[in-house]
């Protein structure tokens, strides 16, 4: 196992983010604030409670999921994009380190910098509501799992995007309308009987679901479907890039 | 110069497009020597280094680096390489030492600034080591991409291209360096299309094109064996044409009729250099000098390659 070469990644990634920390943590933080303006306060102030929760504190964790999701995407897809367009993966593959180890260090950079958001969204998120998480830890596991699976899935878009726009494409035409019908602003039992049929293939939901429940202890599904779909979706990413990495496809030729 | 240190062994690669980029290569490079490769532009020069290195998958074939497979056993044959790519590939906003560090990383070596220093102060780029890549000059670019190839202190070197596009000076320089690190011990292989390149630095020269090794040989008996010499003789008086007692042979009339040009073969048993002088004493011709000119690298090259794209 070459931890170096994971450690020399990791850190190299995370130089970037703290060179660009300002950009990196600003536009989600003031994106998120408005959010709790509009719909917290401004729109929230005139819903009833939702599952026993005031609308203000029923959109936090999902907005925590909205922000993690798209930065974990953006985040390792541009970290293994980057040095596809400007040439410097010649050094990635000609090192004496495997797939797993290369993953490794772009995922867990990205992972680790949309975890940093997440807190901080936490964060702002008290200034705006009441809020109480009853399960901590298992708020934690949800953000960390999440960070992850959604980085290893920015990095499998980071591989298949031969320019910039494609690189966008994703994110913005699958990830942005899975997480907004994903119940992020309400409860998919407020939905029609079809539609809630239908919201169950949305793998949010599921992140939603057990995100919500470690904060009010109310879920939209069973807690465990929750966890399989996540470590699910992670295993799909995992086999998706060791695929990736043995074909060589979009990287070696 | 002692035993293999890198052998490649009828390596191939076609691409998907059908187009074989490198027809059953194989070759074998001594440890501690400085082999160039010489080529044509898509000769194949690139590919058979990236096939190497694992950057382009080898439709058939075998490489072993200091006895390691490089498929099979990739991690041990990779940490003995590095490679100094042609195009600058470099992240344009980090700094120097941060990259050269992340490559020492990347090859699993721990962290070792010492070595790193000795590296940089090596390739004068010390004084640069906090700036960032996009401040540096083109020369400056292409030894941080050096720095980088040898900060996990590879065996093999890698040089693909090392002087393209630049200047005299800094070639001389480039040299200099790939010098120093054959003394070092590293065993050198550069891809060029600049003979003078190849003639200047290489211990053996290797003849690529159209993805075939055309030959592989010490410089010098390269030279010797292709090498057609010029038998130059200045003339007393100018002459209007060849004179007819020499006509037969391969003689040409230049400067005015002031010199005849007669090439010969080294290989050849016989020169005929006695011959031809006797029979133009003979012929009445005065001779005010001789001189013999060896042909450069470039010209049994540009033979060599022609040779091969005769049907």
């Amino acid at each position: 196992m070459n931890l170096q070469a994971v450690r020399a990644i990791y850190r190299f990634e995370m130089a970037r983010t703290f060179r660009t920390i300002a950009q990196s943590i600003v536009s989600p933080v003031l994106s998120t604030s408005l959010y709790f303006v509009v719909f917290g306060t401004a729109i929230g102030s005139r819903i009833d409670q939702v599952e026993g929760v005031s609308y203000g504190a029923f959109i936090v964790p999902g907005l925590i999921m909205l922000t993690v999701l798209t930065q974990s995407i953006s985040n390792a897809s541009f970290g293994i994009y980057f040095p596809k367009f400007i040439g410097t993966i010649y050094e990635l593959l000609s090192a004496p380190a495997s797939f797993l180890e290369i993953t490794a260090g772009y995922v867990l950079a990205a992972a680790t910098k949309s975890f940093m958001i997440g807190i901080i969204i936490l964060i702002t998120a008290f200034f705006f509501v009441d809020l109480q998480i009853l399960h901590p830890v298992w708020m934690l596991t949800f953000l960390v799992l999440t960070c992850l699976s959604f980085s290893l899935f920015g990095f499998i878009i980071g591989i298949w995007a031969q320019n910039f726009e494609q690189l966008q494409l994703i994110p913005l035409l699958a990830v942005t309308p899975l997480v907004f019908l994903g119940g992020s602003f309400y409860s998919i039992t407020m939905l029609p009987d079809v539609w809630q049929t239908i919201s169950l293939f949305n793998p949010v939901v599921y992140l939603v679901s057990g995100f919500r429940w470690s904060f009010f202890g109310t879920a939209d599904v069973a807690l465990v479907w929750s966890i399989i779909a996540i470590l699910g979706f992670t295993g799909a990413c995992i086999l998706t890039i060791g695929w990736i990495f043995k074909t060589g496809w979009r990287i070696r030729a | 110069m002692t035993s293999p240190i890198l052998k490649v062994d009828t390596l191939t690669k076609t691409y998907e497009g059908g187009f074989t980029a490198l027809d059953a290569v194989s070759l074998e490079i001594m440890e501690g020597e400085i082999l160039a490769l010489l080529g044509p532009n898509g000769a194949g020069k690139t590919t058979l280094i990236s096939a190497i290195c694992g950057i382009v998958q080898p439709t058939s074939g075998a490489v072993t680096v200091g006895g390691h497979d490089t498929q099979r056993d990739y991690r041990e044959a990779r940490k003995l390489i590095g490679l100094v790519p042609q195009e600058i590939n470099l992240e344009p906003f980090e700094k120097v030492i941060n990259t050269v560090r992340f490559s020492r990383g990347l090859f699993g070596k721990a962290p070792d600034d010492a070595k790193i220093e000795a590296i940089l102060r090596d390739l004068s780029l010390w004084d640069k080591k906090d700036s960032a890549i996009r401040e540096l000059s083109g020369g400056m670019k292409r030894r941080v991409l050096i720095a980088k190839a040898l900060s996990h202190e590879p065996r093999v070197l890698f040089l693909d291209e090392p002087t393209a596009g630049v200047d005299v000076e800094l070639r001389r320089d480039m040299w200099e360096v790939v010098r120093r690190l054959q003394e070092s011990g590293v065993t050198i292989i550069l891809t060029t299309h600049y003979i003078e390149e190849a003639e200047a630095m290489a211990d053996r020269v290797g003849v690529i094109n159209k993805g075939q090794i055309l030959l592989v040989e010490e410089k010098g008996d390269l030279m010797a064996r292709m090498g057609q010499k010029e038998l130059r003789i200045d003339l007393a008086a100018p002459l209007e044409a060849v004179p007819e007692a020499v006509a037969d042979r391969d003689l040409e009339l230049a400067e005015n009729g002031k010199r005849l040009t007669y090439r010969y073969d080294t290989r050849a048993e016989r020169t005929g250099i006695v011959r031809l002088l006797s029979a133009l004493q003979e012929a009445g011709v005065q001779v005010a000098d001789v001189e013999t000119k060896q042909s450069s690298l470039e010209e049994i090259f540009v033979g060599l390659v022609q040779e091969g794209e005769q049907p």
